[in-house]
């Protein structure tokens, strides 16, 4: 049994100019101990969809699929607050932007502690002891001191450190990472992979990286997913992904990689493929 | 903490003379000078009102009057009334907890309702709950309160019979002052009925009074709330799986508060300026009706002082508010 099992999912959007289809049939699978990432380019819906799968997009979305399980639990047929259960604990998810994703009116420890409160039934001496040792797994220095510190006072390197500790704070099965290193400078953003790869090994959880990085993708995952405009174009392991791409839309994503390029200027995608040409050549 | 403190201070200064240069001109700017009003309908001589003006010091060129009357507040006298020969800031301390009861029921009314049903109409935008709010909110924030007011005596006071026209408690209880609050003196009297009476003469002028900032209030509130909700912290929270409750009412209200509350600072002037209606209104015995009686009977030093004195109540106002958001904002803290 998979741990997350998608079929067929798609996530419309109500607009002032009528419905807009953000993700049209996506489906994927990731098990225990599996790191799988989903590329793309901005707005190829990679986003959007872990967001519909999680529940938390806003109420302009209209979200369908044919399966959405997580651990053989329909998640679809779930009440709202049984869904909540989950979230948070069995699967978590970590953002773009570490600082504009923690709350700049509460103190970092509050945040993390926060998650435990809801979830688990540890003390208040306990919360704090947990959240201390996890600061300690996610090498944050002095984690004492730094409970009490509020996000601006720390840099995005370090906030990001602070939401992979709350995501794992309750030791989630899958955890979701949504461009996690974009917002960072190039040296953290390699401190940030690393960590995640080595905690992703150490808890043998599923990880889902989103990503728009083939860098990342190389460096991290078992098995990719491309996307383009919602649409699945091609999912493959990460060897046969680079060394034979299937699609012409995979192949043109690679070409345009600046250590590919052989001339002066990078090709891009739009100017040698059409929509229909990317759509025809996709391999599911 | 008291660096800043002491720093807003200062400041206060600069503004305290700026604000006694206005009263003190604009009140003479009116045509008519008080001893022409106190002698009423009866003709007076040019020579006896040369005298009374003379005896008033109202003769005297007007920079001297104003430095001589300067002079006085540096001391903490701001002078004693013309018509009634009392000292301003003894009638202002006796007529203060009046507007000061009026004032702090009003905004505790418009903040305890503004808030909420702003963060409803965030919560459920585009319904009809919103737009009926904010519906409710703009009729409010532009009705003339004086017009308001009246139609609310006519309603609740003539037609239904409910409540009190004017006054601040029936006739038939009588006790000392002891806060000049009369919520809790008629409660430390312990005469029956008599905080009901209170309460009963308190609630329309209260309703008049909240009206503008509740409204005010409220559509803060729900644009404030509106960007919060689109943060990105709003979707961790609500990604650690937390309570719909929890998510609005912690991680967004907290956020949201701080532009409200400099709303809710602001409204304070609104408020003070809006109790000179309602007084007036409804014969509410405070610091507004006190003002408007003063300037028809031009009594100069009554209006320079109360203005000076209501001013120097909206700057400390505004200044525990500089304080509160510093509490809520942990990001200007110092």
């Amino acid at each position: 049994m998979s741990l997350l099992e998608i079929k067929n999912l798609v996530v419309e959007f109500q607009t002032a100019s009528g419905p807009f289809r953000a993700v049209d049939g996506v489906s994927l699978k990731v098990d225990e101990g599996e790191v799988l990432a989903i590329v793309g380019e901005s707005g190829s819906g990679k986003s959007v969809s872990m967001l519909a799968a999680m529940g938390l997009l806003p109420w302009t979305a209209k979200v369908t699929a044919d399966t959405l399980t997580f651990n053989g639990r329909d998640m679809q047929a779930m009440s709202d607050s049984d869904r909540r259960k989950i979230i948070g604990k069995d699967i978590a998810m970590i953002f773009q932007e570490p600082v504009a994703s923690l709350n700049p009116c509460f103190t970092v420890g509050f945040q993390i502690e926060e998650v435990l409160r809801v979830h688990t039934d540890l003390g208040r001496r306990a919360r704090r002891d947990r959240a201390i040792e996890l600061f300690q797994s996610v090498g944050i220095p002095n984690p004492q001191e730094r409970l009490g510190h509020f996000p601006h006072q720390m840099s995005g390197g370090q906030c990001q450190r602070v939401m992979i500790a709350t995501a794992l704070a309750c030791n989630p099965k899958l955890l979701i990472a949504d461009e996690p290193t974009t917002a960072l400078d190039v040296t953290i953003q390699k401190q940030i992979l690393d960590l995640l790869m080595k905690l992703q090994a150490e808890h043998g959880m599923g990880l889902i990286i989103i990503t728009h990085d083939m860098g990342v993708v190389a460096e991290t995952a078992d098995r990719v997913i491309v996307q383009y405009k919602g649409r699945q174009i091609e999912e493959a392991d990460v060897l046969s992904l680079f060394s034979a791409p299937k699609s012409v839309y995979t192949r043109a994503l690679l070409s345009a990689l600046p250590e590919n390029a052989t001339g002066g200027r990078l090709p891009t995608i739009t100017e040698k493929l059409t929509d229909a040409e990317i759509f025809a050549g996709a391999v599911r | 903490m008291l660096r800043f403190i002491f720093g807003r201070l200062a400041v206060l200064i600069p503004t305290f003379i700026g604000v006694s240069i206005i009263a003190f001109s604009f009140i003479r700017l009116l045509p008519g000078d008080p001893v022409m009003l106190m002698s009423g309908e009866r003709v007076m001589s040019p020579e006896r009102h040369a005298e009374l003006m003379h005896q008033l010091g109202l003769d005297r060129p007007i920079y001297v009057q104003y430095l001589d009357y300067l002079a006085g507040l540096v001391t903490g006298d701001f002078g004693s009334s013309i018509v009634t020969k009392r000292p301003v800031l003894e009638d202002f301390l006796n007529l203060f907890p009046a507007t000061l009861e009026l004032s702090l029921c009003a905004i505790l009314v418009a903040v305890c309702l503004g808030i909420p049903a702003g963060v409803l109409a965030a919560v459920k935008r585009g319904t009809w709950l919103d737009q009926s709010i904010m519906g409710a909110a703009l009729v409010g924030y532009s009705m003339p309160i004086f017009w308001w007011g009246l139609l609310l005596i006519i309603f609740f006071s003539g037609y239904l019979g409910w409540t009190p026209v004017s006054g601040r408690i029936s006739l038939l209880y009588f006790f000392p002052s002891v806060t000049g609050f009369m919520l809790i003196d008629s409660l430390i009297s312990g005469q029956a009925g008599a905080f009901k009476s209170a309460l009963t003469y308190l609630i329309l002028p209260t309703v008049v009074l909240a009206t503008i900032p509740l409204a005010v209030i409220a559509r803060q509130t729900r644009s404030a709330m509106l960007e919060v909700l689109g943060e990105d912290y709003v979707r961790t929270a609500r990604a650690k799986g937390l309570s719909p409750l929890r998510v609005v009412g912690i991680h967004a209200l907290r956020n949201a508060m701080i532009p409200v509350i400099t709303t809710i600072g602001l409204q304070v002037g609104v408020l003070l300026a809006g109790a000179i209606l309602t007084e007036t209104i409804f014969s509410w015995p405070g610091i507004g009706k006190w003002m408007v009686d003063s300037v028809f009977k031009r009594d100069y030093a009554v209006v320079q002082g109360g203005l000076m004195l209501i001013a120097a109540v909206i700057m400390i106002v505004n200044l525990v508010v500089d304080l509160l958001y510093g509490l809520v904002n942990p990001r200007i803290r110092r």
